[in-house]
């Protein structure tokens, strides 16, 4: 179990979070770049202190300001995997891995750290220096190094942005399956909702130095309690003001234009959010009656195949974007410049508050 | 092929020049002096006490600037404090002193009626025409060039490497040894050049502070100064030789910086 507490100031950025991380369990912060992710862990490390804080290691007080409680961050046994992962240029890959274990003679040092790089399938890249590694390996080599020490918590810098597109799904993979066999807690932070969902048991969406939600991706997705949540997980944001509708729906009306139903009730100042895949589109700009009840129309600014998927950028009142399959898009013949109309069920709009709510 | 331009030529021109006015005289050191003339003169007695001195005070100034320079540069390039500029400042001072002007500050310092002459003399150090007098006049204008580049390489280190060394468990003594250390060589041997080539050519300051007596203070520099009006083809002699050895620093130091071993990266 890891505990960690932090209220301080660094820089212009005010840090507030309490999170707790259970043995064999990933918790996946996610956040945009500035929000406080990496000093969360560059606490939980020992790297920075706190105004105020508390880091609790299995039961083990590595930080408590208030009791002036601060072990040293070479006495936390910490697996720390860095953004760009740090390895150190000058030394090969099983000495980067040997590292950390000391009083124990060189050849029995080698052994260890070949044990661990074959786990990682670089058991032939361990005389390479990390500048030869490519970028998938020099990850493998940093996991492994911060697996040496046998740490009693694992934390994770973004490790897999410095990737490469293509490298980064296999390198998920891979990394998903090494998280779900450590038994220690394991921190892991990154600007990408999508990576939080795949690494995280759980994951806490943080903005501003504030953890503003907590839960498992899904619950994330379904439920986001803020717009900042609904659009960081991904989903199309539109602001608007809300009142009450006919049959027991909200009715909200867009800011520039426009009038959408939701299922979830709300009133005043407000967001609704829908998923890109729950958007469908039709040709024309002329509002039909079908069995959808929110209806836009816009002009298509951009269209881009993602994998077997096509997302379509709209220009309307407010941007939208819609995921549809290939096929759809060639019927349409989609193009930059057509009207189109985008639409949608009031039962997968979700209606959220417009503002991140002071906790 | 496009024909050169105008400026292309006028580039090439300067290069033509800096380069013709840059080697000419040393050329003209090994020209003037045939091999045989120069290990007769190398036989002849002094030359190679002089050679023998140099390379010892040398040897022994720059064993100094690294045992306390590093650790002093690796504070000044990883720690911030109140007062670092003006710290950094001085430590850079004695580069732009006048080597004469380097030697009497060491005489009113630690000479022997110098504000700290008492204390020397009462630790039993002789410094003033003495061989130790040597190593402190070498030690006090090559320190500034290692120390300057040591900071400079200790601060273009990725500071994120000190910080895994630490989450592995390292204390900072042992990330500075085993991780900044290694990293920085490429700069902390070209430091180590610049401060080497400074101490072997060291004349005013020495001159100054320890006198020049053969066998005793009489550096390379000072026994050429000391043989020039006399005998000039000794004085020629004794040069290419110190060219020799610079020369040889230099390439061996260009050599250890493109080369695996260090880690420095083919760039």
């Amino acid at each position: 179990m890891l505990r960690a507490e932090a209220r301080t100031r660094l820089g212009a950025l005010e840090l507030d979070v309490a999170l707790e991380v259970r043995s064999g369990e990933c918790l996946a912060l996610a956040g945009p770049s500035g929000a406080g992710k990496t000093s969360v862990l560059r606490i939980a490390a020992g790297l920075v202190r706190p105004e105020r804080g508390l880091v609790e290691a299995n039961g083990e007080t590595w930080l408590d300001t208030e009791r002036g409680v601060d072990v040293p961050a070479e006495r936390r046994r910490c697996g720390y995997v860095f953004q760009e992962y740090a390895l150190f240029p000058h030394l090969s890959a099983w000495q980067n891995v040997a590292y950390p274990l000391r009083g124990m003679p060189r050849a029995q040092r080698r052994e260890r750290s070949l044990e661990l790089l074959g786990r990682f399938g670089l058991r032939e890249r361990a005389d390479a220096r990390p500048r030869t590694l490519s970028g998938g390996e020099r990850q493998r080599v940093a996991v492994a190094r911060a697996l040496a020490r046998k740490p009693e918590v694992l934390l994770l810098d973004e490790p897999l942005s410095a990737l490469d597109a293509r490298t980064r799904a296999s390198a998920a993979r891979e990394l998903a399956a090494v998280l779900s066999d450590v038994e220690v807690p394991a921190l892991l932070v990154t600007h990408d909702f999508a990576e939080a969902a795949l690494l995280g048991d759980r994951v806490g969406v943080i903005d501003a130095g504030r953890v503003v939600q907590q839960g498992t991706p899904t619950e994330l997705a379904a439920a986001p309690r803020s717009a900042f949540v609904a659009d960081f997980t991904g989903a199309v944001v539109l602001t608007g003001t809300a009142r009450p509708g006919s049959g027991g729906l909200t009715s909200v009306e867009l800011d520039g234009g426009g009038t959408v139903s939701t299922t979830d009730p709300g009133e005043g100042a407000v967001a609704v959010s829908v998923y890109p895949w729950e958007i469908a589109i039709e040709p024309g700009g002329e509002p039909r009656h079908g069995s959808t009840q929110n209806r836009l129309t816009a002009e298509v600014v951009s269209v881009t195949t993602v994998g077997n998927r096509v997302r379509v950028s709209l220009a309307g009142a407010q941007p939208i974007a819609a995921e549809i399959t290939l096929d759809s898009a060639e019927r349409l013949g989609l193009r930059a410049g057509a009207r189109v109309t985008a639409t949608w069920k009031a039962t997968a709009t979700r209606l959220v508050a417009n503002r991140t709510e002071d906790p | 092929m496009r024909r050169p331009g105008g400026f292309t030529v006028l580039l090439a021109l300067c290069l033509a020049i800096t380069l013709t006015f840059l080697t000419l005289p040393i050329v003209a050191i090994f020209l003037d002096s045939s091999p045989a003339d120069l290990i007769r003169s190398l036989g002849e007695p002094g030359a190679l006490d002089a050679l023998w001195l140099s390379l010892r005070t040398t040897g022994i100034s720059i064993a100094i600037i690294l045992l306390v320079g590093t650790p002093a540069a690796y504070l000044l390039a990883t720690r911030s404090f109140r007062g670092k500029a003006f710290v950094v400042t001085l430590i850079e001072l004695p580069l732009v002193l006048p080597p004469a002007v380097a030697g009497i500050a060491l005489l009113a310092a630690v000479g022997p009626s110098g504000i700290l002459g008492g204390t020397v003399e009462s630790a039993g150090l002789e410094l003033t025409f003495a061989t130790a007098g040597v190593v402190v006049a070498l030690t006090f204008v090559a320190s500034p060039f290692y120390v300057r580049q040591a900071m400079a390489a200790f601060a273009s280190v990725d500071r994120v490497l000190l910080d895994a060394s630490r989450t592995l468990g390292a204390s900072e003594s042992r990330g500075f040894l085993r991780v900044m250390i290694p990293v920085a060589l490429p700069g902390l041997v070209a430091g180590t050049a610049l401060a080497l080539g400074r101490a072997l050519g060291e004349f005013g300051a020495t001159l100054m502070f320890a006198g020049s007596f053969e066998g005793i203070t009489q550096t390379v520099p000072l026994a050429i100064y000391d043989r020039f009006s006399t005998e000039f083809d000794a004085a020629l002699a004794l040069s290419a030789v110190l060219v020799a050895v610079s020369a040889a620093i230099l390439l061996s130091v260009k050599l250890v910086h493109g080369s695996e071993v260090l880690g420095g990266a083919p760039r």
